[in-house]
């Protein structure tokens, strides 16, 4: 028997906390609420949570400051950021924050669910990575990291620039172990153009959820990796070279690279 | 009355008349009264004279009556007030008044003075000292005297009468008087005619002035002051017109121009303000009714998922998530409204694009009894196009068309075809540098629309800026100093003055110098420096030749734009629409073709209808 699973969720809105609560009760998930930010952080100092859904516009503490706090504060509870406010601006700055999903309102059961999923199963690999480091295993490999040149937005998506100016984008390792086996994939088409925190690909995993990818860049897709129409396990096998997505024009590479970590970095 | 600035000039100016034509009246009169005397003088002298001769052979005769009746005769003319010969004693021996006969007069008397003034009486006198003026009664009229002595000469103490010794030098004198009342009269004429000459003069001067100074100072400041009062009681977009030529007409347009501005400034601020809390309420508006969607969203979807098993119910429940959807679509618009979007490009038939805009615009069309009639050309190749932005192009210039049109409507017309053009006089410069690499784009000065290249320019004396046309061989440019026309222009970088001059090179056309700017990736401009000079090469979109290029005609039968607004009408905020208008529109359109690497151009006639040309490139992979 699984152990039970405890989410907290925080927005200014009961009509919100209600839904969600109803939703995470198809899936046996325990759900705390809280009405504003301080509140949250009260039962988080009480409680161990899996899992942190918060809104971002709150009365006192915002969403933003929520993550930072978190992270001043050592707290390595996965959080996925959720707005009415839903900009593409705002996704991207959530994900570099350190959110692992940014879920944009209004959110359909499904989309709430595939979110949820990823980021516990994310919250599962990092506690998995925790122990092994805590008894000095050093021999697991939980997941393969993205080659140091890359750049990625969170977790899911990488981006590396290639030396005639275009850009190649894929999907890390991580996300993909955050996923069920694939059974579908849907792929944009060239001369698409694909916007920087938008959906770019979709992953329909056997668990019945389908998975979205956000773009890590904005720009008009150059060309499509058609050998992993052929072979989806190409993605997976390979997620960094031959399993790569498009290559990109990028649209506005200087202005949007700042949102991106390095994949050297260590922090996730 | 007293501060007006005609009562000033006029006081003035009358002032200055007084003195001047007093000084002159006053040498002017003692000039003639001067020369009128002399001439007297002379005259007077002269027929003292006379007399004396046509006395004398009576007097050596003793021919006493005959003297008498000479001296008689004489006196009796007009301006001769009286003759008369008094003897050296002072007794009047002849005289023109017979009554006097025989009186004696006192060495004291006005005639014998000049001579008697002295203990020994003068016997020689100058011309000067004979003569004299005086009044008989101080009110009586002048009068002018000359005496002439008469001389003891050989023949008087030879005569047979003996009465004069031969000792005696002088024997008597002649004394002439002549009335000087016709000469004052003159004179006197001649200061009245000065005093009205003057006054004319004044009365004309003033009255010149006044007109004057109504017509060109009095009349524009009240015009100008009005317009400040105006300005001060709110109505900041008023203009004077045109008043005249001088300074204070200079001020008008200076105070046209600044009002202009300042509107503009005013409504540009009115606009960016207005899409600013535009963008806000969109932004407030998507975040407020995105939570009660989720709301909605959710648990319906949630339903959904348990209604699984109940078909009727699943079908309703399927709308609703459906709809919710689309509502989060909607509401994604507007929020992409509040931002700028950016555009999906796709291969498109622009055929498709014109066609599904026409449907969108067809029921407002048939409301204002709009005919809107399309002849598209049915094989033109795929275009990369934003399908949507393109769409929004075309239903805002059936709109447009549509809101021109007169009264009992009008029809629209909108054709394409595949058509074929050179660079020269249609590529458009859309970056420009020197040789340093400074930007020589300007933003603000637009020529047809169009962002045009800055150039420091100095002719002669003259320096300033220069903007050139940023449609190669188009040389629509704009002048920021007066240069003569055929004049050679040495033009540099506005930045860091390098000279765009190159000295290897000459207009193969007029030998002058040529000029010429980096277009980065594209190799170099070069144009002829002279005003006028039509010259311009372009090596590297010479060599690629004529690109394909859909052209998009819209043509409406409508009231037509003016040809002041027509170069404005690209321009962010410009509208003729009051505050109705968000003045986006056409600038959106030209972003939006710009951004498809094509040109929008206008052609108007008031009255006629406009024509709207888009240029679409066919091959866009290689769209600068």
């Amino acid at each position: 028997m699984k152990e039970a699973i405890h989410i907290l969720v925080i927005d200014d809105e009961q009509v919100i906390l209600d839904s969600i609560v109803k939703l995470c009760s198809l899936e046996d998930w325990q759900v705390d609420t809280a009405i504003d930010a301080e509140s949250g952080l009260e039962k988080l100092s009480n409680k161990t949570y899996q899992l942190i859904i918060s809104d971002i516009m709150m009365p006192g503490m915002d969403g933003f400051e929520l993550l930072e706090h978190l992270q001043e504060k050592e707290i390595f509870v996965p959080v996925i950021i959720t707005t009415g406010f839903s900009t593409v601006e705002n996704a991207v700055k959530a994900l570099y924050t350190g959110a692992v999903d940014f879920l944009p309102k209004p959110f359909t059961v499904e989309e709430l669910l595939s979110s949820v999923s990823r980021a516990l199963q994310y919250s599962h690999i990092r506690h998995q990575q925790e122990q092994a480091e805590l008894s000095n295993d050093t021999e697991t490999l939980l997941y393969i990291p993205c080659p140091a040149k890359y750049r990625r937005l969170g977790y899911g998506g990488w981006a590396f620039l290639e030396d005639d100016g275009s850009v190649k984008i894929g999907v890390t390792d991580l996300f993909l172990r955050t996923i069920n086996s694939i059974i579908n994939i849907e792929l944009f088409s060239v001369d698409h153009e694909i916007v920087q925190g938008n959906s770019c690909f979709q992953i329909e995993t056997d668990d019945e959820l389908t998975h979205s990818l956000l773009a890590p860049l904005s720009g008009r897709i150059l060309r499509v990796n058609e050998k992993i129409h052929d072979d989806m396990t190409l993605i997976e096998k390979d997620p960094y070279f031959n399993g790569w997505l498009y290559t990109i024009v990028p649209a506005n590479l200087e202005f949007e690279l700042k949102y991106l970590i390095p994949c050297s970095s260590e922090n996730l | 009355m007293l501060k007006k600035i005609s009562f000033k000039i006029i006081f003035s100016a009358t002032i200055a008349t007084i003195v001047i034509i007093s000084t002159f009246a006053f040498f002017n009169v003692r000039f003639l009264e001067r020369t009128l005397v002399s001439e007297i003088k002379r005259h007077a002298a002269q027929q003292s004279e006379t007399i004396k001769s046509s006395v004398r052979s009576a007097m050596l005769a003793n021919n006493r009556d005959d003297i008498g009746e000479i001296i008689k005769a004489i006196g009796k003319q007009k301006c001769i007030q009286g003759v008369r010969i008094l003897n050296k004693e002072g007794e009047i021996n002849y005289s023109s008044d017979p009554s006097k006969i025989g009186e004696m007069l006192d060495k004291k008397a006005e005639a014998c003075y000049t001579c008697h003034a002295t203990g020994v009486p003068l016997e020689k006198l100058d011309m000067k000292d004979r003569t004299r003026i005086f009044r008989i009664h101080p009110d009586s009229a002048r009068t002018f005297g000359v005496i002439n002595p008469i001389y003891n000469e050989p023949s008087c103490w030879t005569s047979d009468c003996h009465i004069h010794p031969e000792e005696q030098k002088v024997l008597g004198v002649l004394d002439l008087t002549v009335c000087l009342k016709t000469m004052d009269n003159e004179l006197n004429s001649a200061r009245i005619d000065m005093v009205v000459f003057a006054l004319i003069a004044i009365i004309l001067l003033g009255v010149l002035l006044w007109f004057v100074v109504r017509l060109w100072v009095d009349k524009p400041v009240k015009k100008l002051v009005r317009a400040t009062k105006e300005v001060a009681s709110g109505n900041l977009s008023y203009t004077i017109g045109h008043l005249n030529d001088d300074e204070l007409g200079a001020l008008a347009r200076s105070f046209d121009n600044m009002t202009r501005k300042t509107a503009e400034a005013r409504q540009q601020l009115f606009q960016s303000d207005k899409m600013a809390s535009l963008g806000r309420l969109a932004a407030g508006v998507a975040h407020e009714i995105n939570n009660p969607l989720t709301g909605i969203l959710t648990y319906s979807s949630f339903l959904l998922k348990r209604a699984k098993n109940q078909p009727e119910l699943k079908n309703d429940l399927e709308v609703i998530v459906h709809e919710t959807k689309r509502s989060r679509e909607i509401v994604k618009g507007l929020l992409d409204f509040a931002r700028q979007s950016v555009p999906k490009k796709n291969k498109a038939n622009i055929r498709h694009v014109i066609e599904r805009a026409a449907t969108v615009v067809e029921h407002q069309l048939n409301i204002s009894k709009v005919k809107l009639e399309t002849e598209l050309a049915p094989n033109l190749p795929q275009v990369l196009i934003d399908a949507n932005q393109m769409q929004q192009v075309f239903t805002n210039l059936i709109v447009n068309a549509s809101h021109a049109m007169c009264e009992n409507g009008g029809s629209i017309r909108i054709s394409t075809k595949l058509i074929s053009l050179k660079p020269y006089g249609n590529a458009q410069v859309k970056q420009a540098l020197c040789p340093k690499g400074h930007n020589l784009m300007d933003q603000d000065v637009k020529i047809n629309g169009m962002p045009s290249i800055k150039l420091r320019a100095k002719s002669g004396n003259n320096e300033g800026f220069i903007n050139l046309d940023p449609v190669y061989g188009k040389n629509r440019h704009k002048y920021g100093i007066l240069i003569d026309d055929k004049a050679e222009v040495e033009l540099s970088c506005p930045k860091c003055q390098t000279s765009l001059i190159d000295p290897k090179k000459r207009c193969p056309q007029c030998g002058a110098p040529i000029y010429f700017i980096e277009i980065p990736g594209k190799g170099r401009i070069e144009g002829c420096v002279t005003k006028g000079g039509e010259w311009q090469h372009w090596k590297i979109r010479e060599e690629e030749g004529a690109k394909e290029y859909i052209e998009i005609k819209t043509a409406d039968t409508g009231c037509g734009i003016p040809p002041e607004n027509l170069s404005k009408i690209f321009e962010p905020f410009f509208t003729t629409k009051g505050q109705k208008g968000t003045g986006l529109g056409l600038s959106v359109i030209w972003g939006i073709i710009d951004n498809h690497g094509g040109t929008i151009h206008v052609e108007s006639e008031v009255n006629i209808g406009t024509i709207f040309t888009i240029h679409l490139p066919v091959d866009d992979t290689k769209n600068e």
